[in-house]
């Protein structure tokens, strides 16, 4: 038994620098020498440390926990010792690093009730850092633990561009998914759906509700799976998570620690081999792409996640949440493009006809960090909603959270929705607006007043 | 470039041009800025190319208005031989004064008021600026252009913000302010004919030729009948003028709205390349088809207009430079999807009521669009209701 579910709207981006294999038999393992925990990337998680400096710790102990939500951590992914808990403007936690031992030891977590005890279950989530993975709608915030969860919401694949999706379901996987499913079933009166592409090959996962979908990005983000479903109204909650945080929380109940190993897809225009490789949540960029980079002499924006959602990290930064996709493009602010306007050059990127390049068919672009073109007010209309398949007004939402109007915000669909919803959107504007942003600003707006 | 920057930056001796610097190096050079929070790559167009596009689809009737008030100018000194070039360069030599001058006035305000309010000069004017000559009669008077495209600049745009921002059309509120200000300028039967000969080209036009666009001969000929209606339609010459000449445009009117057909391949350019609204587009003229249909089959006396064809209500006046050209300006017309289809159709209807049922108003185009303009937020509110009325019926189905 499945839902289908077929997108129209949305835009895949075709990059140069996809994977050529997906699923090698053999991903490189790079160990890195530090990782680091970066409390941003846990959206509503308000960091306190749990270590000092110096400190030596085990795989899965708490590095950080949340100042307002008792019990809610983040833990190190490894066995090591704090090298530093980084702070930045106004004390603000930053990150904290954790220097690997190889020879370190891991916490074993007491798995036995948590499989048919929402309790017990919810308290080895927290503990375990793993709800702190777990994401709620409104505000796309980590699951507040004492919100009444309607539906869980798994994100079986990736159509970010470049992204890869899971492929592999072993038995073993799929036992490790059916676990994950039966302790997040605990969670919810609802139901738990797993969305998933009909060519992806995942078999159906006991417990859980399938969801076929077919159409552009952004099918696999939680968002449009949500709206076809059962949209998310006012006073409910609903959990996503991505399928690689199912078979997370699913190991734990079968090993009893929590797996820090992750599959990284490497990839984007000024990578040389792109390639998948695995190596451990948070893992240092520098021994990640150690080699892996172009030698040409040219600035470049290393990117966590994909192009669309992800963030820009130094050379020497960490590999941030979701933990499973490294792209790396060209920054472009050293480049002198004369009138580019007017170009008609094929390597341009666009959605516009007018540009070449959609004569000459499916083309891999390699485009650059720039905006091409000065920021303005909304000026052509229409443009959002090509690539926003939700029964959302994108361009009144967006108005209504500049103008910071609660009930209009509430009536056009705020709560539905989370700043990835708007990212194709903003990468089309002509008028180069911040939109993620603006709707990040607006969710935590409005959290703050009604809460 | 680079190396004047440091004079305009705060501090140096021209900072006072900082946004004048700002517009051209953006202008020559692709910004360097890159995305600092949100997606890291962007679309590679913008609004400059966005503006460009239109410019180029205004080309063809720019050329052909061009051509054509040579022509007219020729027919009305009852020439016989019609050399190309020479009545193409008229008519450059009649328009140019008019563009530089609307230029002039519209940028120099957009410099100011972006200097003013530290900001980079936005490129909306680049199109206003070039559609304000284009939609005047050719022997408007240089300082009425230039008084009105400074009202319409200072007080439809800048008041509102600028370039996006403003409720109304900008180059058709022009047109309204010197239509209104200036009727008799603007209006009547020797203003969309070129008269003086210029620097050397063509001839003096004697008085007495009857230059009145079609919608107003027809509008005051008190035809009684079809026939008597189709008599009523003459060129310069005195000679009637068909379907054809009509979507051609070899006609009297506005500087480069005659011509249905370069009207149309502007349209083509802007359809192509997803700038315009076809849902708009379409609409207009599926609302001007209708009325006129209806028009025509109720026609009296009366209203002498009513006897046109519904080809002649659309190729005739400014009813196709208006569907492609105005109503579909996407900071004045409606945003929503289904506003647009609403938004089209009653601005095509609108028109044609307006120069059908009203003899003192024989063109009607530039009055619809600006009505609709102001109604386009009420069809947008209708639309966006219909939305949240939806959200809040499935929120109450739940609970």
């Amino acid at each position: 038994m499945s839902i289908s579910i077929k997108l129209k709207k949305g835009l895949d981006l075709s990059l140069a620098g996809a994977v050529a294999t997906p699923q090698p038999d053999d991903a490189p393992m790079v160990t890195p020498a530090t990782v680091a925990v970066t409390p941003d990337d846990f959206a509503g998680f308000i960091p306190k440390t749990e270590v000092r400096e110096g400190d030596t710790v085990k795989a899965g102990q708490p590095l950080l926990r949340d100042k307002n939500t008792p019990g809610m951590k983040l833990v190190s992914p490894v066995a090591g010792t704090v090298k530093a808990v980084v702070r930045g403007e106004r004390r603000k936690i930053e990150r904290v690093t954790v220097e690997v031992n190889p020879d370190g030891e891991a916490v074993r977590f007491d798995t036995a009730k948590a499989a048919n005890n929402a309790e017990a279950a919810r308290a080895l989530l927290l503990e375990s850092g793993l709800w702190a993975f777990t994401r709620q709608r409104p505000y796309d915030i980590v699951t507040d633990p004492n919100a009444t969860i309607r539906d869980i919401f798994v994100t079986g694949f990736d159509s970010a561009p470049l992204a890869v999706s899971r492929h592999d379901f072993t038995a073993d996987t799929v036992s490790r998914l059916e676990a994950g499913v039966r302790l997040l079933a605990t969670l919810t009166k609802g139901k738990v759906y797993i969305t998933r592409r009909p060519s992806q090959g995942m078999p159906d996962i006991k417990g859980a509700e399938m969801a076929d979908i077919t159409g552009p990005h952004p099918a696999g983000n939680a968002g449009p799976a949500i709206a076809a479903i059962a949209p998310v109204n006012k006073g409910e909650t609903v959990m996503t998570l991505s399928l690689d945080t199912l078979w997370r929380i699913g190991s734990l109940l079968t090993d009893g620690t929590v797996p820090a190993v992750t599959t990284v897809a490497i990839t984007g225009s000024e990578v040389k081999t792109p390639h998948m490789a695995r190596t451990i949540i948070g893992a240092d960029m520098a021994d990640l792409l150690k080699d892996e980079l172009d030698d040409t002499p040219r600035h470049r924006r290393i990117i966590s996640g994909n192009v669309l959602t992800g963030v820009a990290v130094p050379a020497d930064g960490y590999l941030r949440f979701p933990y499973t996709q490294v792209t790396v493009i060209p920054e472009g602010d050293d480049v002198d493009e004369f009138m580019g306007w007017a170009s008609l050059s094929t390597e341009k990127m666009s959605t516009s006809p007018s540009f070449p390049a959609r004569l000459f068919g499916k083309k891999r672009f390699k485009p650059d960090a720039r905006l091409h073109g000065g920021r303005r007010a909304m000026i052509m209309s229409g443009q959002y909603d090509k690539v926003f398949p939700m029964d959302i007004l994108p361009e009144y939402l967006v108005k209504a959270v500049l103008a910071k109007d609660i009930d209009r915000m509430e009536q056009l669909g705020i709560y539905e929705v989370a700043p990835e919803d708007f990212a194709l959107a903003e990468y089309v504007d002509t008028s180069k607006l911040e939109l993620q942003k603006i709707i990040r600003q607006g969710l935590d707006y409005l959290r703050k007043e009604l809460q | 470039m680079d190396k004047a920057r440091p004079a305009f930056e705060p501090g140096g001796k021209l900072h006072a041009f900082r946004s004048v610097y700002d517009g051209f190096d953006t202008f020559l050079f692709t910004p360097r800025e890159t995305s600092r929070s949100g997606v890291h790559i962007h679309d590679s167009m913008d609004s400059k190319r966005t503006m460009i596009i239109v410019i180029v689809a205004l080309l063809p009737c720019l050329l052909f208005g061009m051509y054509n008030c040579g022509y007219q100018h020729w027919l009305a000194c009852g020439a016989t031989e019609f050399p190309f070039w020479e009545m193409f360069l008229y008519g450059l030599a009649a328009i140019l004064p008019a563009i530089v001058v609307s230029y002039f006035v519209g940028l120099g305000i957009e410099f100011c008021v972006a200097q003013w309010r530290g900001e980079e000069i936005q490129e909306g004017f680049l199109v206003t600026g070039i559609l304000i000559p284009m939609i005047c009669p050719v022997e408007t008077p240089l300082w009425m252009i230039a008084v009105a495209t400074a009202f319409s600049v200072i007080f439809v745009k800048e008041v509102f913000g600028g370039t996006g921002y403003n409720i109304f059309n900008v180059a058709l509120v022009t047109r309204a302010f010197l239509f209104f200000s200036y009727p008799a300028k603007m209006s009547g039967d020797s203003v969309f004919i070129s008269h003086d000969s210029i620097l050397g080209l063509g001839g003096m036009a004697p008085d007495g030729f009857t230059g009145a666009t079609p919608l107003g001969q027809i509008a005051t000929s008190g035809a009684q009948n079809a026939a008597e209606a189709a008599a009523s339609l003459q060129g310069v010459n005195g000679q009637a003028i068909d379907l054809w000449q009509m979507f051609l445009g070899l006609i009297p009117g506005s500087f480069a709205e005659t011509s249905t057909l370069c009207i149309l391949i502007g349209a083509a350019l802007l359809l192509a390349t997803g700038i315009a609204s076809w849902r708009i587009i379409l609409s207009v003229f599926a609302g001007g088809a209708v009325m006129s249909l209806i028009a025509h089959w109720c026609a009296t006396p009366t209203y002498p207009a009513s006897f046109l064809s519904v080809g002649e209500q659309l190729c005739l006046g400014g009813f196709a430079f208006a569907a492609v050209f105005m109503a579909p300006d996407p900071v004045t017309s409606c945003r929503t999807n289904t506003g647009k289809y609403i938004y089209g159709f009653l601005v095509g209807a609108v028109a044609i009521i307006i120069r059908t049922y009203n003899n003192g108003y024989p063109e009607g185009a530039m009055l619809a669009v600006l009505l609709m303009n102001a109604l386009a937020p009420l069809i947008d509110y209708c639309v966006v209701e219909a939305n949240v009325r939806r959200r809040l019926r499935r929120a109450a189905a739940r609970s």
